[in-house]
């Protein structure tokens, strides 16, 4: 089967000497969802805007749907759709002929564009402002119209870079069920994002690049089990003065009512609660510190970190 | 891309720069007209009856060319550059370059966008010019042909600044410093048989003197210029700098990295 996205040895070195990918590789398979995940000036916009035709490559192959871009750039750019990290359109236009535009790009017939712009606009709740000028839209709306400016062409793979940036908890939950459900009928999806949660609840692949090097590429599950330690946040029925001496695992009291916990992957949940139970201190509600995903993706930046240094 | 899908772009480019310079029509233009109207007063009206004949034709009607070519050439440039400028300064520009539109057609639409503006604006000095001199064509092909040809230089000319510009002041310092001498020193206001030889022949390197003759010719039916030379200087330019354009867009200079 044909991959959606391959990349072999892709390097990038900027005029100022900085290089941005150090030969990197990567397969997405058609129909995935895949995670970018890095931290800022990781490379993972180069490596999109290379992809999408906005930066040059210094070195290395990309095939979109097996078609080389050096090859065919238009014929790979027509499976391709972009939702870029920074707004990238006319503020003075209205999200209407924004839309529009983007399919006339593609040479999309225009009764055919009006169709596809009411459907995407309404679905993302911009059918009501599509006459309006777009820079006085919300940073949310403005987010929704580049996805729906990106979905014109209907392309079999769409990268979002970042695409819930400053956007409300609501909206954003909206935005997820959107993706999902235009990856469900076959679109092949590549996310970055900063919201981890986000990766965890959505990607069923992810790769992870620090300092322009893939360091991890798996899948989510694979991923997540990875994950050696887990910290958690114990809120007490009652206060305690200080901290009791307890077994394995390290504990924190945060403050009289919040204990936090260490626990290693081997060490699981019942052994904190055999010893709480043991000093009689009773938990009312217990949550993770951080996301998961967070946790481990912090755990393999600082270990490359490490190495390095 | 197949020739309906590219008929398609290109359709989608020029409209965008219609609809972009009409909206904002009151920038656009109107400043030429009033521009040119107070030409046609101070030099025609005014100052025009004190010089009398040039080249035995009323000085109103020998300025005329001239002057709707001038707004065509500053009309023509001005708009594709800071279009393009726009796009590439709000990032906009990324719309196109994602997509598959080929990179000449990019070039035609935004050329073809600048040719409409300065035609439509030539066309409205045209109309004013009515109000001040009696109008006559001497040859409709040759002003037709020698209107789209400046246009089209002009646009090119424009699109390059507007690749090249990383600043609003580099969108204006070309039209200031360049454009507009040339347009005053290539004989919209005198026939350059006026100056002494040497001046004449530094005259010679101007290329908008050989555009402002052929068009001066297509009204009046004179020229400084043999009309041969005027033709093969407009578009011996216009493969030069669409050429330029052409390889500047493929190696993404001024807006990939």
């Amino acid at each position: 089967m044909t991959a959606a996205l391959s990349i072999e040895n892709l390097e990038k070195r900027y005029a100022n000497g900085v290089e941005a990918l150090k030969g990197i590789s990567l397969e997405v398979r058609d129909g995935d969802f895949f995670g970018l995940l890095g931290k800022n000036g990781a490379g993972k916009s180069t490596a999109i805007g290379i992809i999408c035709s906005l930066i040059n490559k210094t070195r290395g192959k990309v095939r979109i749907f097996g078609i080389d871009i050096d090859r065919d750039f238009p014929g790979a750019k027509a499976c391709l759709g972009v939702v870029p990290q920074e707004m990238n359109f006319s503020v003075f236009e209205t999200p209407l002929q924004i839309v529009l535009n983007q399919a006339g790009y593609y040479g999309i017939p225009r009764r055919i564009a009006a169709e596809r712009a009411e459907r995407y606009l309404k679905h993302l709740d911009l059918w009501d402002k599509r006459n309006g000028i777009s820079r006085e839209l919300s940073g949310g709306m403005k987010r929704r119209l580049m996805i729906a400016r990106a979905l014109m062409h209907e392309p079999s793979l769409l990268i979002l870079d970042e695409p819930t940036a400053g956007v409300d908890i609501e909206i954003r939950r909206s935005m997820w069920e959107f993706i999902r459900s235009i990856n469900n009928v076959g679109t092949t999806i590549i996310l970055t994002t900063h919201y981890l949660e986000e990766a965890e609840s959505l990607c069923r692949n992810i790769a992870i690049i620090d300092e322009g090097e893939i360091v991890e590429n798996t899948s989510t599950r694979q991923l997540l089990s990875k994950l050696q330690r887990e910290v958690y946040v114990l809120d007490l029925q009652k206060p305690l003065r200080e901290l009791p001496e307890f077994g394995r695992g390290r504990w924190r009291l945060t403050d009289p009512t919040t204990l936090e916990v260490d626990i290693s992957k081997e060490q699981g949940l019942n052994g904190v609660f055999r010893q709480l139970n043991a000093r009689e201190i009773r938990v009312q509600s217990m949550r993770n510190k951080s996301n998961r995903l967070e946790q481990l993706f912090l755990d393999t930046v600082n270990r490359e970190e490490r190495r390095e240094s | 891309m197949s020739l309906d899908t590219t008929r398609i772009a290109y359709a989608t480019i020029v409209r965008k720069e219609v609809s972009r310079f009409m909206r904002i029509w009151q920038q656009t233009l109107m400043p030429p007209v009033i521009t040119t109207s107070l030409y046609f007063v101070i030099f025609g009206n005014l100052i025009g009856p004190r010089i009398g004949s040039m080249e035995g034709f009323r000085y109103m009607d020998f300025i005329v060319p001239g002057l709707i070519l001038m707004s065509v050439i500053t009309n023509a440039y001005s708009n594709v550059s800071s279009s393009f400028f726009g796009a590439k300064f709000q990032r906009s520009i990324e719309e196109l370059q994602v997509s598959p539109t080929p990179n000449w057609v990019i070039l035609a639409g935004y050329v073809t966008g600048g040719m409409v503006r300065g035609l439509l604006v030539g066309l409205v000095v045209t109309i004013v010019a009515l109000m001040f001199s009696r109008l006559r064509l001497h040859s409709v092909p040759v002003a037709l042909s020698v209107i789209l040809l400046t246009a089209m230089l002009f646009s090119l000319a424009g699109f390059i600044n507007g690749l090249f510009a990383r600043n609003f002041d580099d969108v204006s310092i070309i039209p200031t410093f360049v454009l507009t001498p040339l347009i005053y020193l290539g004989g919209v206001f005198y026939t350059i048989n006026l100056l002494p030889p040497f001046w004449q022949t530094v005259s010679h390197v101007n290329p908008i003197l050989y555009m402002i003759n052929g068009f001066r010719y297509g009204f009046i039916g004179i020229s400084d210029i043999g009309l041969g030379l005027s033709f093969a200087i407009a578009v011996t330019f216009i493969v030069v700098l669409f050429g330029a354009s052409l390889y500047l867009l493929e190696r993404g200079y001024g807006i990939r990295d």
